[in-house]
């Protein structure tokens, strides 16, 4: 269960940009692949305990979720995959490059229009 | 400047993203732990040390093939080992019986190492008096995937009690292996449901190349093979640290 890891550093890396703006946080979204090695459901319990008393502490996270594609080596056609899978679907060939299904990214941020400057 | 981190962000035009607008970041959720191992991979380059993280689920023979390997090497590579483990100094005795120096990461109740915690264990070692630093990861096929610890190459260890699909059931961290090795091979005439060329075929599915070596490390038995890989792998690093170096990027996350 690494996700809570996973969670502490988003926290943290959340920290700079709360600082340069107004406003409570009040959605996080992230993007994460089928072999970014994080379960979404996990990652959205983890967070739900770890932003207590930080600056996500009114904020939502939001997981989108990309789907698994690989481009051939050979034929150069891009397929949908799975993760124990990545040959070609087209002409069954091993040697495929990843093109998306392994990211591991915060996306954006969103705040509340409600200001906590006066 | 860059669009990544927020260093573009002035006190002149930090007032610019209105309230209540979504702020584009678009960074990578490991970015922390991927800038301590960069910066534990640039020491490595700088001293020249070939450093391999080691995985495996528990009891799949990491220690055994250490022991074994430093036995057959020492007198010709100065070697360290970093072990990491959720309790006990058990693995480092092992290796300290061995002649070389081992530096043990009790991590409590965490799954696996990460960049600081290695980069911590560093300051114990003196990257000056060693050619091959081997990090042996807690045993588990998940989490210790998602870490880059700043090593140059990973070698991802599958023993003949756990099952030929293990690559398909944990493709990430057979997928990260820039080597996978076989151990305990001398179990097979026991075991009849375990199949290497189907465990083989379970990695070339993962769009993997790695070359899978098959050993036991307790036997002795088809050791000269890694042997003679890693030595050519050390010499490739001692003449010529860069292009190691760019191995590792090779299974960074896209993004």
């Amino acid at each position: 269960m690494h996700e809570l890891s996973v969670c502490q550093g988003l926290l943290r890396q959340l920290v700079p940009w709360v600082e340069q703006h107004q406003g409570p946080l009040i959605q996080v979204r992230v993007r994460i692949g089928p072999l970014a090695g994080v379960e979404p459901g996990l990652l959205q319990a983890a967070f739900a305990i770890a932003r207590q008393g930080t600056v996500a502490a009114q904020a939502e996270l939001l997981i989108e979720h990309s789907p698994l594609r690989v481009r051939c080596n050979e034929c150069e056609i891009e397929s949908k995959v799975t993760a124990n899978d990545l040959r070609c679907r087209h002409c069954g060939y091993q040697q495929t490059q990843l093109i998306s299904g392994d990211e591991l990214l915060l996306v954006s941020i969103q705040f509340s229009k409600e200001s906590q400057h006066v | 400047m860059c669009d990544s981190c927020g260093c573009n962000i002035t006190p002149g035009n930090q007032h610019l993203p209105q309230a209540g607008e979504a702020v584009e970041v678009l960074q990578g959720l490991l970015a922390e732990n991927d800038h301590q191992a960069q910066h534990n991979r640039a020491h490595f380059d700088g001293h020249q040390v070939l450093t391999i993280n080691l995985m495996s689920s528990p009891g799949s023979g990491k220690t055994a093939l250490l022991e074994a390997t430093i036995a057959q090497l020492k007198n010709r590579y100065r070697i360290a080992v970093i072990e990491g483990d959720l309790e006990t100094e058990n693995d480092a005795e092992r290796i300290r019986a061995q002649g070389v120096a081992a530096i043990q990461i009790t991590t409590g109740s965490a799954c696996h190492l990460d960049a600081h915690m290695v980069h911590d264990a560093l300051h114990k070692i003196d990257l000056d008096g060693i050619d091959l630093l081997f990090i042996e990861n807690v045993g588990n096929l998940v989490c210790p995937a998602s870490f880059d610890l700043g090593q140059h190459l990973n070698i991802t260890l599958l023993s003949t009690t756990e099952g030929d699909d293990k690559p398909a059931k944990y493709p990430l961290i057979f997928r990260a292996a820039d080597l996978v090795l076989l151990n305990k091979v001398d179990l097979l005439p026991l075991l009849d449901d375990f199949d290497p060329s189907k465990a083989e075929q379970n990695l070339r599915n993962l769009a993997s190349d790695a070359p899978m070596l098959s050993l036991s490390a307790r036997k002795g038995q088809g050791m000269s093979a890694w042997f003679d890989w890693l030595e050519k792998t050390l010499a490739q690093q001692l003449n010529n640290s860069p292009e190691v170096a760019t191995v590792a990027h090779h299974h960074s996350h896209h993004g």
